[in-house]
């Protein structure tokens, strides 16, 4: 938690023009009045209230915790002492513009990014230097970003693929296609020729099949169209009622809180977010997106957030911007 | 019909590089320790030369697997150019470790069985060796079966799915490194199989790996497209027949017509005959 850095007053004037169009948190954009109250004063950078973690109740111990992870690409620090947890049964969504982290984040839970820093615990173990092989197999699967299917396989043996060293659980090949019903018709075909919605169905499928306790899900609607995104998060629910865990990425805000019951916010890096969405402002949100300094909410809600600092230099929200409307013209 | 014999040289190579992106220097010399283990093994137990793939065969595969996971694995890590030293510097010493042990003298698996030996015309230009012809059978059984087991078996599945994604293939729990050493394996006991069938067929010594079976086997490889075991096969089968046409014509243009295809196959169609479609 460092010292937030002070910025103009040019710098609320700066991001109009700008506006994004599309993505980002699209479902946010009727509270442009209120935003722009940014810059006032700021919440205090603090510890997370551990005990305010509201899906502690019940169940006592996370089946996901990740402590001051740090992660590097080469120089560059994609994240810097980023701190979770996860409990069973809970839809945890992460999300920010992209460069914020997400990814990194998600890659190195499941193993296949190195932490310069930081632990990850999993069903209470430390499993920060397992290999990512031997965490799939004990029950963290991951939806990879972009799909990352076997392009020269068939539907079906892409699922075999997955349910080769499953764990025991309720998920088997026959399950996937009663999930996704135009799949068993079609399973013989190349993933290669299937549309970007129909490979994410059958990238989800072949986690599934997996039998994972924990389901990382990498930005599910990257490069699809609105209404196939719809389709796939409607999955969700039945998904989920096999009891299921799930960590998800998410540019696309409003999808994200429509299905999350926790959120949490990266930008460049650091969290500046975190709270149940229903105790989450428009504001906030928008404002812990694209790192502009958000007054609190003033209403006592603030004690279900934790909102970070966020040192992300000035270029930073413009540049966001640019990458949002991109993302959103996709 | 020694294309049978470049081809069965040359699918290991292919394999490794469809795999693994590894271009094994090393894979004309590991023909040649084949050949050379053949002879050692048939010295020792006087089994008969055409059953001693059975004890050679497993015995490369089993190397392979070891130098895979222990050698060649700690090059990948690095990076390509790595493996390509890596692969080179084995060549080497595999190369100077055989002159030291066997002598620059050439050797060869003499097959004593008349019929074997004999050959058999068609029309009055061609003549065929019954014992070609079973190289070019074993050749092609060999080939069935390697593709029979990629496109059907688990591990075949997993090579497949590993070539094509590394990195999605850990996240389904498959530890990818067990699956290059598999798909090395196989590679070893083709190649050693090819080392065999050629000291049936003609005659080595330590430096014909890199010499000569290194070359036709890239050549075989380049000619009908990489990471395709049929192209493979063809490419072998042009580049045997593309020779015999040269040696026809005079004694000395015999390697030089089989490299002409090889260079028109390369300016003409640099992705092969059969352009690679799958792994299979």
């Amino acid at each position: 938690m460092s010292e937030p850095k002070g910025r103009g007053a040019d710098w609320t004037e700066e991001r109009h023009p700008r506006e994004p169009k599309g993505a980002a948190p699209s479902g946010l954009r009727s509270d442009e009045g209120a935003t722009r109250e940014d810059g006032a004063s700021r919440a205090p950078g603090g510890e997370r209230d551990k005990q305010s973690a509201p899906e502690a109740s019940g169940k006592t111990e996370p089946i996901l915790e990740v402590r001051d992870l740090t992660v590097h690409h080469g120089q560059l620090r994609a994240l810097d002492h980023i701190s979770l947890r996860v409990f069973p049964g809970e839809v945890y969504a992460i999300i920010g513009a992209n460069g914020a982290g997400k990814s990194t984040l998600l890659r190195t839970i499941a193993g296949l990014n190195q932490p310069t820093e930081g632990t990850i615990r999993y069903d209470g173990k430390d499993v920060t230097r397992v290999r990512p092989e031997r965490r799939a197999t004990s029950g963290i699967a991951m939806v990879p970003e972009g799909r990352r299917l076997f392009g020269s396989l068939t539907v079906e043996e892409n699922l075999q693929v997955g349910a080769t060293y499953a764990r025991k659980g309720p998920w088997t090949i026959e399950r996937v296609y009663e999930l996704f019903s135009w799949m068993k018709d079609r399973r013989a075909q190349r993933t290669e020729q299937l549309s970007g919605g129909e490979q994410q169905s059958v990238a989800i499928g072949r986690a599934l099949v997996a039998n994972p306790r924990v389901l990382l899900l990498d930005e599910l609607s990257l490069g699809l169209a609105p209404v196939v995104v719809q389709r796939i998060y409607g999955m969700l629910p039945q998904i989920l009622a096999s009891g299921l865990t799930v960590l998800l990425v998410e540019q696309d805000v409003s999808q994200a809180l429509r299905v999350a019951s926790h959120l949490q916010c990266l930008l460049e890096g650091r969290t500046t977010l975190e709270g149940k969405p229903s105790d989450v402002t428009a504001e906030q949100v928008e404002a812990a997106y694209f790192g502009l300094r958000s007054a609190p909410a003033g209403d006592g809600r603030e004690e279900a957030l934790w909102s970070g600092s966020t040192t992300s230099s000035r270029g930073s929200w413009s540049a966001a911007c640019t990458r949002c409307s991109r993302a959103g013209s996709r | 019909m020694v294309g049978g014999l470049y081809a069965l040289f040359a699918c290991g190579l292919s394999l490794m590089f469809g795999v693994m992106k590894v271009v094994n220097l090393a894979h004309g010399d590991l023909a040649v320790v084949g050949g050379y283990v053949a002879v050692g093994v048939i010295t020792v137990t006087h089994i008969p030369v055409l059953w001693s793939f059975v004890i050679v065969v497993p015995l490369m595969a089993v190397l392979g697997y070891v130098l895979q996971r222990t050698v060649i694995q700690a090059s990948l890590d690095r990076s390509i150019l790595t493996t390509l030293l890596v692969t080179f510097g084995l060549s080497v010493v595999i190369e100077n470790g055989l002159l030291e042990f066997f002598s620059a003298n050439s050797h060869s698996l003499g097959v004593d069985n008349a019929i074997i030996t004999s050959s058999f015309s068609i029309g009055s230009q061609i003549s065929i060796a019954y014992l070609l012809l079973l190289i070019f059978v074993v050749a092609v059984v060999v080939l069935l079966g390697l593709q029979y087991f990629l496109s059907r078996s688990r591990y075949g599945r997993l090579i497949r799915a590993v070539a094509d994604d590394q990195e999605a293939a850990q996240l389904s729990g498959i530890d990818y490194r067990h699956v290059f050493g598999i798909a090395a394996a196989i590679a070893f006991g083709t190649v050693a199989l090819a080392g065999i069938a050629y000291g049936m067929y003609s005659q080595f010594a330590p430096t014909t790996g890199t010499d000569t079976i290194l070359l036709f086997a890239f050549a075989a490889v380049v000619i009908g497209g990489l990471g395709s075991l049929w192209g493979t096969l063809l490419g072998g089968v042009i580049l045997g027949v593309s020779q015999a046409i040269g040696a026809q014509i005079s004694g000395s243009d015999e390697f030089l017509a089989g490299y002409i295809v090889f260079l028109a196959v390369l300016v003409l169609r640099p992705q092969g005959l059969i352009a690679r479609r799958a792994q299979s």
